[in-house]
């Protein structure tokens, strides 16, 4: 079969199974859109920014578990997407992303259109290449896909120069079932006698917690991990990326840790003797103030990447693997070690420490005033969208104080339900991110929860969804502010707010309904629920809520610069009890 | 504590920018580089050195080692190896000083490659320690001009860095 450059780079996409590209044309991918068109199996959804094209491919990569593909062109093309590569690349998220490039005899010279994707790129993709031949387009995009979904994941970028997707040269085309790199070989399964003696760890401990991370849902890691947790009887706690690894609703599972996490996950991180960490990379809004982190633990820790391990806290016994075959492998253990030493019942030996846990639950760290009947609280909205979707929808979140309540308050049951941006917080990330979930997953629900400044952010995809009929629910709690940073000015600046206030809104009703969707716009809690219902009932349409919430509300539990997991401030509500 | 690390790194465009950039946009410092491609065409070798404490250092050969193009590296300063540095330093050298000029060099196992009327080139390879002393021997105001290389490294005994 002989294709030209910009057919190859279609074929490569099918021949890896890709469904669907998001991008934006221009002229150094013009070639390659003209081999789009004249094919079917690729379907290419047109977006309205590049920033958008790779968040949703990012959608459909967390909520699919398979790579997401965007197209962009050379120079303002690739700068937009950069974003969405710094996004994808901070939370670990497998995507290949291919950039026009000028043609190679151009390249170098200020060519129009032309700037250094490379090296604007290298600092946050896992990989990226600049293909110089027509020949090296098939090996290439089998390195870029293998690298993108093995190991930690993370985004590539190929870049291509428009002469080398020039159709009037052909070659011969043959994809590589399998590619090998002596240069890459990501851990396939962990150290054995490690293995062992984190399982003689936690069969000794009196006081375990699992802190799990995003690294349990990218490595597919969630019913071992349930099994074993179940089995040794601790307390599990995740991070915001881990979300929905483990069934929140289950009676070991305490909520998510760290700057907003639960008073019961923070305090039993800081009285624990042994912290087992599964694909979670002790980011500092989990950790708090490092001097401070769990001084009573041993630390265990399970990561297929060794530069997350003993990265900003000292670990004393060290895994490098894939989470799922780890956890197996520690179930094995764990089941043959128990047969041989008649174990003291270790059920019993947890039996003071879950003690102590109820107890601290008993603080009920996320109630919140519910006697107001006048002004709607952002946490019974989510609660409302929680009771609407039976809690099975996937949630996307933009980022601020709107994404903590929808983490707190939507328990998430399942792996890949909850999709947000957390180690960059890009906002402007849950619309396009929602349109890669609901292409994907076309028969479940997808809701974005916004606030009024993130949903600005990439409004225009609102045309993206009417043109390609992706009935997402938008559920914006507006609260008239930069919420997250207005909190930060209350508590830390004497609230001077400064330029937190988000003036000039739009009507965001007349506003969806000019880009030919349905708005509405809800004020009062009574009308919630019915209005939430109507709303996921209409099956064919976006509907845009703007719910009006209260505008001084804030996030708590909250743990400040500097302090440590046990110095948590809680709600004036959570005293209630 | 100082760390030489030597890497075989695959001989792509772009290789030596990936290095480069790691330590910058991480904070570590380079004290020197060098780079240039072995026997086997498609590989280059790498000698860097820094600084850092233990957990800085082992952030940095986990980093270089995550890097696609890495394809080996070892920290030399975990075991016995030598170090060898070049210079090329030009050095005033007028007719009287001409004689203690000569017999530093002979003693430092230097060779003169370039000699004017008002001055020597000198030619010296060793340990950075050995090329600062003669630095210092010669006097700072003779030197007109230094250029070093930095040291490549090579761990001592028969195993070698290589392709498996
Ligand atoms: C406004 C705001 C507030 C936030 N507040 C909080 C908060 O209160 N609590 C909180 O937890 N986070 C919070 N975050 C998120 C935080 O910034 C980090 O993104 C998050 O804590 C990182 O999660 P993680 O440790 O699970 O790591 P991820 O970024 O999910 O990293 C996954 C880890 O798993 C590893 N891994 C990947 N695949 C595998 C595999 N197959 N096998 C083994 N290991 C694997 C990776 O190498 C990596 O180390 C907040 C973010 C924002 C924007
Ligand atoms: C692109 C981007 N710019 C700035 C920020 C800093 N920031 C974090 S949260 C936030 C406020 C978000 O406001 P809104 O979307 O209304 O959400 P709220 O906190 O009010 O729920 C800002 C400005 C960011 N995370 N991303
Ligand atoms: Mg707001």
């Amino acid at each position: 079969m002989e294709l030209s450059g910009a057919e190859i780079v279609v074929q490569c996409l099918k021949d890896e199974g890709v469904e669907y590209v998001f991008g934006y044309p221009g002229g150094a991918v013009l070639h390659i859109y003209d081999a789009i068109f004249q094919q079917s199996d690729v379907k290419h959804l047109l977006v309205r920014h590049e920033q958008g094209a790779v968040h949703a491919a990012d959608g459909l990569a967390r909520s699919t578990g398979k790579p997401g593909v965007a197209l962009v062109t050379s120079g303002p093309g690739a700068t937009n997407a950069v974003t969405g590569i710094a996004t994808a690349y901070m939370d670990s998220i497998p995507l290949v992303v291919l950039t026009g490039q000028v043609a190679t005899p151009f390249i170098g010279s200020d060519a129009f259109q032309e700037v250094d994707t490379v090296g604007i790129t290298r600092p946050c993709v896992k990989h990226n290449f600049l293909i110089k031949r027509v020949e090296d387009i098939a090996t290439t995009m089998k390195k870029a896909f293998h690298l993108a979904t093995s190991g930690r994941p993370g985004p590539v970028v190929v870049d291509i120069p428009k002469d080398v997707t020039d159709p009037r040269i052909t070659i011969p085309y043959h994809y590589p079932t399998e590619i090998k790199m002596r240069s890459y070989n990501p851990a396939v399964r962990g150290h054995q006698g490690q293995i062992r003696r984190a399982v003689e760890l936690m069969l000794e401990a009196h006081s375990p917690i699992f802190y799990t991370g995003g690294g349990v849902i990218l490595g597919e890691g969630s019913e071992a991990l349930i099994a074993l947790v179940r089995e040794l009887n601790v307390p599990i706690t995740s991070t915001l990326m881990g979300l929905g690894s483990y069934p929140a609703s289950d009676r070991q599972f305490l909520g998510m840790l760290g700057m907003h996490g639960t008073y019961e996950a923070n305090m039993a991180m800081h009285e624990a003797d042994l912290v087992v960490a599964i694909g979670a990379r002790f980011d500092d809004r989990v950790t708090g103030h490092i001097e401070k982190f769990c001084p009573h633990a041993r630390i265990i820790h399970v990561d297929i990447d060794p530069s997350s391990i003993a990265k900003t806290v000292r670990v004393d016994l060290p895994i490098v693997g894939p989470v799922r075959s780890v956890l197996q492998d520690m179930l094995k253990q764990m089941r043959s070690l128990k047969q041989k030493q008649q174990q003291p019942n270790h059920h019993a030996t947890l039996q003071a420490w879950w003690q102590k846990i109820e107890q601290w639950r008993g603080m009920h760290c996320l109630r919140y005033d519910r006697s107001n009947h006048e002004v709607i609280k952002p946490q019974y909205a989510v609660e409302t969208l929680h009771k609407v979707t039976g809690g099975d929808a996937i949630i996307c979140s933009d980022v601020g104080q709107h994404q903590m309540f929808a983490a707190q308050f939507y328990p998430f049951e399942q792996p890949r339900r909850w999709i947000n941006s957390g180690g960059l917080g890009t906002m402007g990330f849950g619309l396009p991110a929602a349109m890669g979930c609901k292409v994907a997953h076309p028969e479940r629900e997808v809701a974005v929860v916004t606030g009024e400044g993130s949903i600005q952010m990439c409004i225009q995809e609102l045309a993206t969804c009417k043109q390609y009929d992706l009935p997402i629910k938008i559920i914006l709690l507006n609260n008239g502010y930069l919420g997250m940073v207005r909190q930060w000015q209350e508590f830390f600046y004497d609230s001077r707010y400064s330029q937190s206030y988000v003036e000039a809104l739009p009507d965001f009703v007349q506003l969806a309904q000019s880009y030919g969707h349905v708005g509405m716009r809800i004020e009062r809690p009574g009308d919630l629920e019915a209005a939430m219902q109507e709303a996921f009932s209409m099956k064919d349409r976006l509907v845009f809520m703007d719910i009006i919430v209260d505008p001084k509300e804030n996030v708590y539990p909250m743990i400040a610069a500097g302090k440590g997991h046990h110095e948590m401030v809680l709600s004036p509500d959570s005293e209630l009890v | 504590m100082r760390h030489i690390i030597s890497i075989l790194i695959e001989n792509e465009a772009g290789a030596l920018s990936r290095v480069a950039g790691l330590f910058s946009a991480r904070g570590y410092n380079i004290e020197s580089l060098t780079v240039a491609p072995t026997e086997d065409g498609s590989l280059s070798r790498m000698t860097l050195v820094t600084r850092g404490n233990n957990e800085i250092v082992e952030q940095i050969t986990k980093q270089l080692n995550k890097l696609i193009d890495v394809v080996k590296l070892l920290d030399l300063s975990d075991g016995e190896h030598i170090e060898r540095e070049m210079m090329l330093i030009k050095i005033r050298a007028e007719r009287a000083h001409r004689g203690e000029i000569t017999s530093l060099v002979e003693i430092f196992r230097g060779r003169i490659i370039d000699v004017t009327d008002a001055s020597y080139i000198v030619e010296m390879t060793g340990s950075p320690a050995k090329l600062d002393a003669f630095i210092k021997a010669v006097h700072e105001e003779m030197v007109v001009e230094v250029v070093r290389t930095g040291p490549s490294g090579i761990a001592r005994g028969a195993k070698g860095l290589v392709l498996s």
